[in-house]
């Protein structure tokens, strides 16, 4: 062996000069960097796509099989709150969108306002949340509840007079899956958006720290996507859980 | 292009720089993250499952060896339990892509890792994560559901540690989702200049398919999972047939998982056999683009013909015909590899070291597990031969016939490469005669079994099934011992074996155009391809003998 | 990658959009269309999602890579929920007399 080389010196195998600081070591280029870090984002999501596909697939079967039931059960859901929640959402999309706008024009300042204001959008989904989720407890139709009962506990439920009365314990159990299909599917939901509430304070503290720039901001790329996709989710929960059969 | 071996640098002591010297104990190992090291941390982990679900295995086999049985009825079930879990989730999963695929995967495309090395890393913490929680639930007193963990008896009836095994058995599934989400990346991003899709060594592309089944379908598995534990914890779910639930949903979305499973089980052990063959005989692999593409089919195909684990449920028998009708499918982007690799021997310089009689013994045997495949593929037949011991044999023909000989013809063609030692070839020879001899004789039995009507999971059957049972227990120990004599030598030959050369077989392709073992960045200057997949004419004779090394 | 930057006119008109589809959404439910509610709602959320997909999270702007993989997505959704209804659509089908 000829060219002896002490381990010591081995960065010039990097060759190239001027990497960006942010480079890791096995990428060629920052763009090379940037396109696989957004790949593995999208693939990500497509597994994500898939997890809720599960809860899907069982929502559409016993949907199909006991429409009555969904039909009663999502009645007594409050609509006004569904609504609202949508447009939260779809505002924080919209701010996380110009969040995304202000990093790639290395607007740190407003990068920061934009991504907080998110955290908020999201902290105001939860509580509202979570006044539906205590309105179930109070109405006994929390499905893991011993006392559960059907029509739920003093509130009349909009549409379909001559099913909402039926004490009947089959339909009981219908309506019961309903239920357990809502708080599954909102609840797995509200779950990434604890999630993606907590990385946004990361990041938006990583931001006001200055870590981001016009060349690196692909982390708030990334995890714009990750939020989209959550609203995205809420797009479709949204008619699928509130609105099964709303006219008279 | 240089050649990184004729680059090969020495650290301060005059050895030669590889990743196993590049930085010494615990910290260096458990923090790292070089894939090949990583891919070490796995392929013991997974060994060590590999023999824990080897000796439930061994314990079926003892007690089946009477006709009354040597357990408790309740024992046996969570000991096949067990061997089912552990082999599957924590063995067959993850044997080739996690310890072959990470090592060897970006070093075939000329990368230097993997696209996300930490993300490889936290995916081997999430597996040992996985496994200490089925370990804890097997020591609390283990699952008696089976692995497939059917509703309502695991939801509602098992008195079991279903939750355990449930939440160790999500968290696996992340880990796999993470090399498959890594695997796919890299190959996307990563491959070396001049590497074009059809210059990829058929091993990558085995590994790819997998890594899409991977992401594809492990996901539907965390969700029947979590559905599942929930309705255990929570005494309500849509899986209860007391309020109107349809356990057959389980099975569905169970199997939605499950039998893509199998591919991501077989499909990176046939990208095995593919460079096994190639490199054996010395000859490109005989319609290299089908092989590659009869890959991403079967990956496809895999997602269409769940339900023919469900013909004998309340499943719509027009859905079981269309099943049926899938499942047949199948057989053909199947069928187009073994013939293309039986094609690829013909006039080939074939050598019959170790590897290669792994590579030709999951020719035959998974020859026999296909085909017996479309039997209960078949709706009618499979009414008769369900939940018999025919599609034990059936699957074991596949998951070790296949998966486990690729897997071991794998770790012997590239043991070199990644401990740069060789292995000693009289005792790995003989060893890969007596497993083969000890699987068929364990097996082969238990299709005619199977046929006269023993049920899967009965720990006691008729006295007159006991002849077939012995021959397979005696089966089952020759097996046993041929996997010890494998083990042994492997460890022996850590310390013992014979240097290997950087490119000891001959073979083509860029593991073995860097030193065995390779260095921390696998080559000191990207390399630059020019040449088609297994072309042979550029391996260079002075790194088969090594001679220019010295 | 998708270092496109849109213009902030564009994310404003996608949100006011967004916000017509969740009123639209909401006055279809109450209209009796029979069968066809569950169509219009699913059709109004897939075109709400479109836009969020193409729009804010950059796809219209992304490789034919990516777009491919978005699409694979919802097609493995369509696989797994449609086999999975034709089993449940067509059990009555057949029954056994013995």
């Amino acid at each position: 062996m000829s060219n002896k080389v002490k381990s010591d010196e081995h960065s010039s195998a990097h060759g190239h000069g001027g990497r960006h600081p942010r480079l890791v070591h096995h990428f060629d280029s920052m763009e090379q960097q940037n396109e696989a870090g957004n790949f593995g984002m999208w693939w990500f999501l497509l597994t994500e796509i898939m997890f809720f596909g599960g809860m899907f697939t069982a929502y559409t079967v016993y949907r199909h099989m006991y429409f009555d039931a969904f039909a009663a059960a999502s009645g007594a859901l409050d609509i006004r709150w569904g609504a609202f929640n949508t447009v939260v959402l779809i505002t924080s999309s919209l701010t996380m969108a110009l969040g995304v706008y202000h990093a790639q024009m290395g607007n740190n300042k407003k990068l920061t306002m934009f991504l907080l204001l998110t955290v908020l959008l999201g902290g105001v989904f939860l509580g509202v949340k979570y006044i539906e989720y205590s309105a179930k407890f109070t109405e006994h139709i929390f499905p893991a509840a011993s006392n559960f009962q059907w029509p739920p506990y003093e509130k009349p439920v909009a549409g379909h007079a001559e099913t909402q009365q039926l004490a009947d314990p089959v339909f009981t159990g219908h309506v019961k899956i309903y239920f357990f299909l809502y708080f599954v599917l909102t609840g797995f939901h509200a779950t990434h958006m604890i999630i993606g509430m907590g990385i946004l304070l990361v990041l938006a503290w990583q931001s006001w720290k200055g870590k981001f720039s016009k060349e690196y901001h692909s982390y708030i790329e990334l995890f714009g996507l990750y939020w989209h996709f959550v609203d995205i989710v809420w797009i479709f929960l949204f008619p699928l859980l509130y609105l099964v059969d709303r006219h008279l | 292009m240089k050649s990184a071996i004729s680059q090969q640098r020495f650290n301060r002591d005059g050895e030669p720089q590889t990743y196993l010297n590049n930085g010494h104990g615990l910290r260096s190992w458990f923090l790292t993250k070089d894939h090949k090291r990583i891919a070490m941390l796995y392929l013991v982990s997974v060994a060590f499952f590999f023999a824990v679900g080897g000796i439930y295995a061994l314990l079926i086999r003892i007690n089946l060896l009477a006709p009354n049985g040597l357990f408790e009825s309740d024992t046996y079930n969570r000991i096949f339990t067990t061997h089912g879990i552990i082999m599957v989730f924590f063995f067959l999963v993850p044997a080739v892509p996690a310890v072959l695929g990470n090592f060897l995967l970006p070093i075939m495309i000329g990368a230097k890792d993997l696209a996300f090395p930490k993300i490889n890393l936290l995916s081997w913490y999430l597996y040992i994560f996985g496994a200490a929680f089925t370990v804890i639930a097997v020591i609390a007193g283990g699952v008696d559901t089976g692995w497939t963990f059917y509703t309502p008896y695991s939801s509602t009836y098992s008195n079991s540690n279903v939750l355990l095994a449930g939440v160790g058995i999500f968290i696996v599934g992340f880990s796999s989702i993470l090399t498959g989400l890594n695997f796919i990346v890299t190959v996307h991003t990563m491959r070396a200049p001049g590497l074009t899709w059809f210059r990829l060594p058929l091993f990558v592309w085995a590994n790819y398919a997998t890594s899409l089944v991977i992401m594809l379908s492990t996901p539907v598995l965390a969700i029947t999972v979590s559905l599942l534990a929930i309705e255990r914890v929570a005494h309500v779910g849509i899986f209860d047939p007391a309020i109107g639930g349809d356990p057959v949903l389980f099975q569905h979305m169970f199997w939605f998982y499950s039998h893509p499973a199998v591919y991501i089980m077989v499909l990176p052990a046939m990208g095995v056999i593919s460079e096994l063959i190639a490199n054996m005989s010395k000859k490109n692999v005989f319609g290299y683009k089908l092989v590659a593409m009869s890959s991403l089919a079967i990956g496809v195909f895999g997602f269409l013909v769940w339900g023919h684990h469900l013909f004998v449920s309340t499943q719509s028998v027009y859905l079981g015909i269309i099943f049926s009708f899938l499942s047949f499918a199948v057989a053909i982007p199947s069928a187009i590899k073994v013939f293309n690799w039986t094609a690829t021997l013909f006039k080939g310089s074939i050598s019959y070291d170790a590897p290669m009689l792994y590579g030709l013994g999951f020719i035959g045997l998974f020859l026999i597990g296909g085909m017996t495949g479309l039997f209960v593929a078949a709706v009618g037949l499979d009414v008769h031969l369900t939940d018999t011991y025919f599609v034990i044999a059936h699957f074991h023909y596949v998951m070790v016939g296949g998966s486990l000989m690729g897997f071991l013809g794998g770790m012997h063609l590239w043991w070199p490469k990644m401990t740069g030692r060789m292995y000693p070839e009289a005792w790995a020879r003989a060893a890969m005669v007596i497993q083969f001899v000890g699987f068929n004789l364990t097996f082969f039995p238990q299709f005619i079994l199977g046929y006269l009507g023993m049920p899967r999971r009965y720990a006691t059957y008729p006295p007159e099934f006991q002849v077939l049972h012995i021959f397979s227990t005696a089966g089952a120990t020759i097996l046993a011992i041929g996997m010890a004599i494998t083990i042994c030598y492997l460890i022996w030959s850590l310390k013992k074996g014979q240097r290997a050369t950087p490119n000891p077989w001959g073979a083509a392709g860029l593991e073995w155009m860097t030193t065995s073992p390779p260095p921390t960045e696998n080559f000191y200057e990207t390399p630059v391809v020019t040449w088609e997949a297994y072309d042979f004419t550029v391996v260079r004779p002075e790194d088969v003998t090594g001679m220019a090394a010295e | 990658m998708s270092e496109h930057i849109v213009s902030k006119k564009v994310y404003y008109a996608i949100f006011a959009a967004l916000l017509i589809g969740t009123a639209l959404t909401i006055g279809a439910a109450f209209i009796n269309l029979h069968n066809f509610n569950i169509v219009v709602a699913l059709l109004i959320a897939a075109v709400k999602a479109t836009l969020v997909i193409y729009f804010f999270m950059h796809v219209k702007y992304a490789s034919r890579l990516t777009k491919l993989c978005v699409a694979l997505g919802f097609i493995w959704l369509f696989i797994i929920v449609s086999i999975t209804m034709t089993d449940y659509l067509t059990r009555g089908w057949f029954t056994y007399v013995p």
